[in-house]
This record gives C-alpha cells, structure tokens and sequence, in this order.
C-alpha cells in the first residue's frame, strides 16, 4: 500500500541498526521511552528491539488509551448499561477490560446489557437517531485523537436536537501523562522519548517543548511504521551523543509544530480541563484529561444519570501500574502468559494488541526465553 | 486503538465525506477535520474521521533520508573493508 509499505523495508531498516549500532557508545545505557502504544505495537510485532544494541533499551510508556483507564471508569460504563438500560456504544478494545466483580462490558453484555461496538461516532449517533426511544451512551476514551472525532458528534448532536444521546467523556491529555510520567517518585530513569504519531497530528510537536527545555529529556515525533521508529531512535541517539535535548521530528510528512488547528479549535469549543483524572498507574494527575463545557452539559452522561466514579483497586497480582509507569516489564508479572493471556486478560495492558502485555505476548515472549 | 493508516481519497461524497481506499477496501470517512482534502490526496484515517493530510513531498523527502543512509552505509563498508 501507498506510503505504508515503503516505510516497511527490511533492508533500510537493517542499515539504520547498523547506524545505530555505529553511533552508540558502547560505554553507556540508552533508555527511550515509546510514549505511545502504536510504538510498543511496532516495536513488538517487528521485532525491532532485536535490531538494537543491548546498552539501547525501550520502555513501554502508558500511550495506550485502554491500558490507562482505572477499573472504575469501566464500572460506570457497566453500571449505565445493566442499571438503566441505556445502549452503551464503545470502541472495540474497551469491551474486553476487565471490570470489577469479574465483569467487562463483554460480559455484560452476555448477561443482557446492551453493549454495541462501533467503530466511528457517527455510528453512534446514527444508532441514537434509529432508537428515539431509547437512551444511547457513548463511552469516549482516548488521547488527542479521538477527542476531535468526539467533539464532532458532540456538535452534531446540538445541532440536531438529539435529546436521547450523551457520553462518558474520558478523553485524556498526552502532554499531561509525560510530566507525571517525569514526575514519578523514584523516577524512570530515562534518556529520551519518542514522541507520539498520530496525536501530534492533531496537537502538533509545541506541547513536548517543555519537556525538553525544562526536563532536559530529547523527544522526536516518529510514525508508526518500523522505519520511523528506528530513525527516532537514531535521531535520540545522536541528542543524547551530544548531550542535547530537543523535539525533533521524524514524522514531517503528517506532523507540523502547531498540529491540526481546526481539530484543536473544535476539541476547545466543546471541551475544558478537569481539574484532576485518575490513570491506573500513574495515579491522580491534575489537569489531565477533559470534560464537556457547561453549555453542553446535556451530553454529560455522568450528569444526566448521575453515576459517580469509584475508584476500585487493580487485581493484586496484576504489575499494569509499575509497566505504564516504566519501572517493570510484562515478563516481570508473576502471572503473565499464565493466568494473563489476550484471552483472558487480568489486567489492562493484556487487552489491546497496543498494551504492553499484550504486545510482548504476541510478537516478543519467545525470545526472552531464547 | 492508536493505529491509524495514510488512505487515499478516491471520491468525495455528500458534503464533508469521503470515500477513501484502505489497502483495497473502500470507506466512507468524515473530512470534519481538514480542510480542502481533495481527490487523489492521502489522508491520515483513525475511527473513520481524517486526522490529517499527508504531506507526499515530505513523505518522498523520508523515505529518501532513509536511502541516504543506506548509502552513507556502504560508502562505510567501502572504506572499512566490509567490516562495518
Ligand atoms: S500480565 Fe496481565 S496481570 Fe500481569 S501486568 Fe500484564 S496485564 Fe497485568
């Protein structure tokens, strides 16, 4: 395919390890954190890690949308569809989260709630239009990119009248997630970040300029294919060889500094700041994640059904936290591969071929052991 | 649910939609998010909404830095003897 395929080449990639491999020290230790799950996807399923020198190490970032939602945020979701009978329309991914008292929405829904993928918000809306009668909920997650797609239909929704449809807004804010990422006690160590792809796009690479001027950390904005994460990589390499910190971007061909205007325009217009969310893992971050603005305040599903946030505990056993923090690595998980499989998850970051687990458990699990 | 791929645009259909061409399947998305996509340009395609358009100047300009290197390589294993 067009612009893909290219950006695959086994060979160009083989030049650029050797790159790598060339302009590494072999005195010291690169650790680059893959904020982004569409990274720990590419990284896992090319194999890439094995291309690199030992001393340049990935850590998996808490960049996948489902892997940072607490077990809380989904209680609610089920909580709507099984206790006043909404129809609850989610993306794919999120169904398979295990919830509290062993339920996800896939269950739930087994159990008779109505639960229903889709794939767009117009499909949402487009199911609210066909059941007047009914109450239709869309449970929004996810960063910079699915926000925009949400506003949209947001709008859409005003400007209909369409009395029957709101959402549960969970739309978190990648910036935010990388200071606490930063600011975690006890610290990740870590030498660089490579950036994000597709939520650049939309907010552009200026929100990481902080973090290279105040936090000294190099960040380059690489795509998703294999050959934009080797070349980010080289790319933080050579910042780190001397001794510099900047955002640089890989991904020029879909990424410009001020990012997508009108998404961001739009994104302002029907969104504002909360003023703290709960991630798993990283705990409560202030000014993280967004909430609708009072004018749209009959779209607010929390409001029009008044269904709290509990905060609710992982699993015990499940290490999810300390690998979307950075600090442990999915092998390190008593129970990964064992009682966690894709099949069965336990924890978030088993769900989504974008979760570290699950990532490292499709594509990577046999060569630790090798 | 991140992953997003370049589609082109292979038609535009009722105002602010298009149908577009993901490796053979073609696809009705929303254009709300960018201005003046046209046909035969690539957009960036996540939950049927385009992010982005995709630059294929800079895209051309990527792939070449990637063949620069590969280049830059052999000139290497030239001057070393293959031992690179
Ligand atoms: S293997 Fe499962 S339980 Fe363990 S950290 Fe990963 S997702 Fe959580």
């Amino acid at each position: 395919m067009k612009y893909v395929d290219e950006f695959r080449d086994g060979d160009l990639a083989k030049n650029i390890a050797a790159n790598i491999a060339g302009e590494a020290h072999a005195g010291r230790a690169y650790r680059l954190m893959e904020f982004c799950g569409g990274h720990t996807h590419a990284i896992s399923r090319y194999g890439l890690a094995d291309l690199l020198p030992p001393n340049v190490r990935m850590i998996h970032g808490p960049g996948c949308p489902v892997c940072v939602l607490p077990i809380g945020r989904i209680d609610q979701a089920i909580r709507l569809a099984r206790e006043q009978d909404v129809i609850l329309c989610t993306y794919a991914d999120t169904v398979r989260v295990p919830a509290s008292a062993n339920l996800s929405l896939m269950r739930a829904k087994a159990g008779g709630a109505d639960v229903r993928m889709i794939y767009s918000t117009q499909d949402a809306l487009k199911i609210a239009r066909d059941n007047p009668q009914r109450e239709v909920v869309f449970l929004a997650i996810g960063f910079e990119t699915t926000t925009p797609p949400t506003a949209v239909a947001i709008r859409q929704a005003a400007a209909e009248g369409l009395k029957n449809f709101s959402i549960l807004c969970d739309h978190v804010l990648t910036p935010a997630a990388m200071h606490a990422i930063l600011a975690v006690e006890g610290g990740v160590a870590l030498d660089g970040f490579v950036g994000p792809a597709h939520v650049s796009t939309v907010i552009g690479s200026k929100p990481y300029e902080p973090f290279a001027d105040d936090y000294h950390k190099p960040v380059v904005i690489a795509g998703f294919e294999p050959l934009d994460v080797m070349q980010a990589i080289l790319m933080l390499v050579r910042q780190v060889n001397d001794g510099r910190a900047a955002v640089e971007n890989e991904f020029t061909r879909a990424v410009t500094r001020e990012g997508n205007l009108k998404a961001q325009e739009l994104v302002a217009e029907v969104f504002e700041l909360r003023d703290a969310f709960e991630w798993r893992g990283l705990g409560s971050v202030p000014h993280s994640a967004l909430k609708l603005r009072p004018q749209f305040a009959a779209f607010d599903a929390e409001q029009k059904f008044k269904v709290d946030y509990v905060a609710v505990p992982d699993n015990k056993a499940c290490e999810c936290a300390a690998i979307l923090r950075g600090q442990k690595r999915p092998q390190e998980c008593k129970i990964f591969g064992t009682v966690c499989t894709p099949e069965n998850p336990v924890g978030s970051c088993m769900v989504s071929s974008e979760g570290a687990c699950a990532a490292h458990y499709s594509y990577g699990r046999f060569r630790e052991t090798a | 649910m991140c992953l997003a791929i370049p589609a082109r645009i292979e038609e535009l259909t009722t105002p602010g939609n298009a149908i577009v061409n993901l490796g053979g399947v073609r696809k009705e998305i929303s254009l709300a998010l960018v201005d003046d996509a046209a046909v035969g340009e690539y957009v960036i395609v996540h939950v049927g909404y385009a992010l982005q358009k995709l630059d294929q100047e800079e895209a051309e300009r990527t792939l070449q830095l990637f063949a620069e290197m590969g280049q830059l390589d052999e000139l290497r294993e030239e001057l070393t003897g293959g031992a690179a």
